[in-house]
């Protein structure tokens, strides 16, 4: 599944990482030998984070589609694992929550890999939506019933079926961009990382007008355009690779820039509400995968939907 | 079986519990109080499920797990052998008859005992697995019997929280969520300190690794 534009796109990434890497290590030596400075620790420990990111994702595109879907499935499971820690449930929902993990996940990600559209598009909004809230019925507590099942809902809708619209790129059927669908895959979450990362480097640059004070500190308006037009100006300079014209692929990446803020924005309001700083703490310097994965998240499903609208012939 | 097969049986079901645990909790230790080295110890934590003593003993880094042992209940652990080869031999339990009447051996003996062959400790002071609505059951006086019989030993809280959500009583399918363990700074018994006195602290120390929210 391998493409030249493939392999461009992560020796580019590559390049960025051993930069990054190199001048965490010259910071290091000058301002922190001992490890005192916590932001160039963080800097280096979201390098490093970043290293094994690429690293496993590249493995993936070099194993197929069969890859790529294990992949995302599995950063289903640990998102979900993330999100419902933190929902409310009790007693009389355990058998809805071991149905998300054990049935809803692995059919989601299954319909998928079956290229079943008209079932894997549906099948969390429809079915788990009308039959999960009976699992946690028949079991008779009523107290926060609403709450109970929406969070479990909204954990479903955010972990598992936003996230597998990234794997389902794979499967649309774009003439004359036949075998390098995985390039979709890289460009989207390349653009929409680029844009989290640059959005930082500008904030913390310029960065002096919060755009949502009572949610995020370091959510600021410079940081969200310089970030946003950045990446949506290295997305659209490599318009070549993908099936966009240079004007559509401008488009498309400051929709999916939005997006992935808009991410960051809805999932922060959730961590705020929860007292929590990040979901977990598997991804060094990052926190959970629910932090790295958020705007990808929310990007994924209308890159996905606009594409196939557009371009895809299924 | 000879022994060597059992050896390495047993090392193989130890990682696969353990790999198993980290996927289905993820589990996060703090040490809040204590560093993480190799430090003779007992660590006395909440029972709200029978996985906690494996949760713990995962959240150890590897050359603290080896040289840790888990106080179980010999009532439970030897009723068959899958349970026995498990609790002897996988987790080398010290293993503990929680009923007066049919016991040959005094617990906090063999739990001394196995202190002065040099082994750290996973104690669960309530005795038994609280699946009431209070916080904590009331310790039993193990852990005092404990703290002054060897009195030189750290005396380690851990607060396990989360895992009675992933594995609630009664169920058999646990529910994959992140729990965290709180590891407190040691107690020691003080001069002239009496049992309730003691155990109360103790309690309270433990209390207070309790996250008010997760």
């Amino acid at each position: 599944m391998t493409s030249p534009h493939l392999l461009w796109l992560l020796a580019g990434v590559g390049t960025i990482l051993v930069v990054a890497s190199i001048i965490g290590e010259i910071l290091r030596a000058r301002l922190s030998p001992a490890g005192e400075n916590p932001v160039i620790e963080n800097l280096i420990a979201r390098t490093n984070a970043w290293w094994v990111m690429v690293i496993c994702l590249a493995l993936a595109f070099i194993a197929g589609k069969p890859g790529v879907v294990l992949l995302f499935a599995l950063c289903s499971f640990a998102a979900l694992r993330e999100f419902l820690t933190l929902t409310t449930h009790n007693r009389a929902d355990h058998w809805s929550l071991v149905a998300c993990f054990f049935l809803i996940l692995p059919l989601q990600y299954w319909f998928l890999a079956t290229d079943w559209y008209g079932m894997y598009s549906i099948f969390i909004p429809v079915y788990a939506f009308l039959l999960l809230p009976v699992l946690s019925a028949l079991r008779g507590s009523t107290k926060d019933f609403l709450i109970r099942v929406s969070e479990t809902q909204w954990a479903l809708m955010i972990c598992v079926y936003c996230a597998s619209h990234v794997p389902a790129l794979l499967y649309l059927r774009i003439p004359g961009f036949e075998g390098r669908n995985v390039i979709l895959i890289a460009y989207l979450i390349f653009v929409v990382q680029l844009s989290d990362v640059m959005q930082y480097v500008w904030g913390k640059l310029v960065g002096r007008t919060k755009v949502a004070p009572n949610l995020s500190p370091s959510k600021t308006w410079e940081g969200l355009i310089g970030g946003a037009l950045t990446a949506s100006g290295v997305g659209t300079a490599l318009w070549w690779m993908t099936p966009f014209s240079p004007l559509q692929a401008a488009g498309m990446c400051l929709l999916i820039t939005l997006m992935g803020f808009f991410g960051g924005l809805v999932m922060s309001a959730i961590k705020r509400d929860r007292g929590i700083k990040d979901w977990g703490h598997l991804i060094a310097g990052h926190g959970g995968f629910l932090d790295r994965l958020d705007s990808v998240i929310f990007a994924a499903p209308i890159f996905f939907h606009i594409t196939r609208w557009l371009w895809s012939t299924t | 079986m000879n022994s060597s097969l059992r050896a390495f049986a047993a090392r193989v079901t130890g990682q696969a519990i353990t790999t198993f645990a980290r996927f289905i909790t993820a589990p996060r230790a703090v040490w809040q109080g204590i560093e993480p080295v190799r430090h003779q110890r007992v660590y006395f934590a909440n029972h709200s499920s029978n996985g906690d003593f494996v949760l713990l003993w995962t959240a150890l880094p590897v050359p603290l797990r080896r040289q840790t042992r888990p106080v179980a209940a010999l009532d439970y652990w030897l009723t068959s052998p899958l349970r026995a080869f498990i609790g002897r031999e996988v987790f080398n339990a010290v293993l503990i008859d929680r009923r007066p009447e049919a016991r040959t051996e005094d617990p906090v003996t063999l739990m001394a005992a196995a202190l002065d062959e040099g082994s750290s400790l996973i104690l669960f002071p309530e005795g038994q697995r609280n699946s009431s609505d209070s916080t904590l059951l009331p310790f039993k006086s193990g852990l005092y019997h404990l703290a002054k019989s060897r009195p030189g030993i750290d005396l380690v809280p851990v607060w396990i929280a989360n895992l009675n959500r992933v594995m609630p009583k009664g169920e058999i399918i646990p529910v994959p969520l992140i729990c965290t363990l709180t590891f407190g700074a040691p107690l020691h018994l003080a001069e002239g300190e009496t049992k309730d006195a003691f155990l109360t602290r103790a309690t309270q120390a433990l209390l207070a690794l309790k996250p008010g929210q997760l």
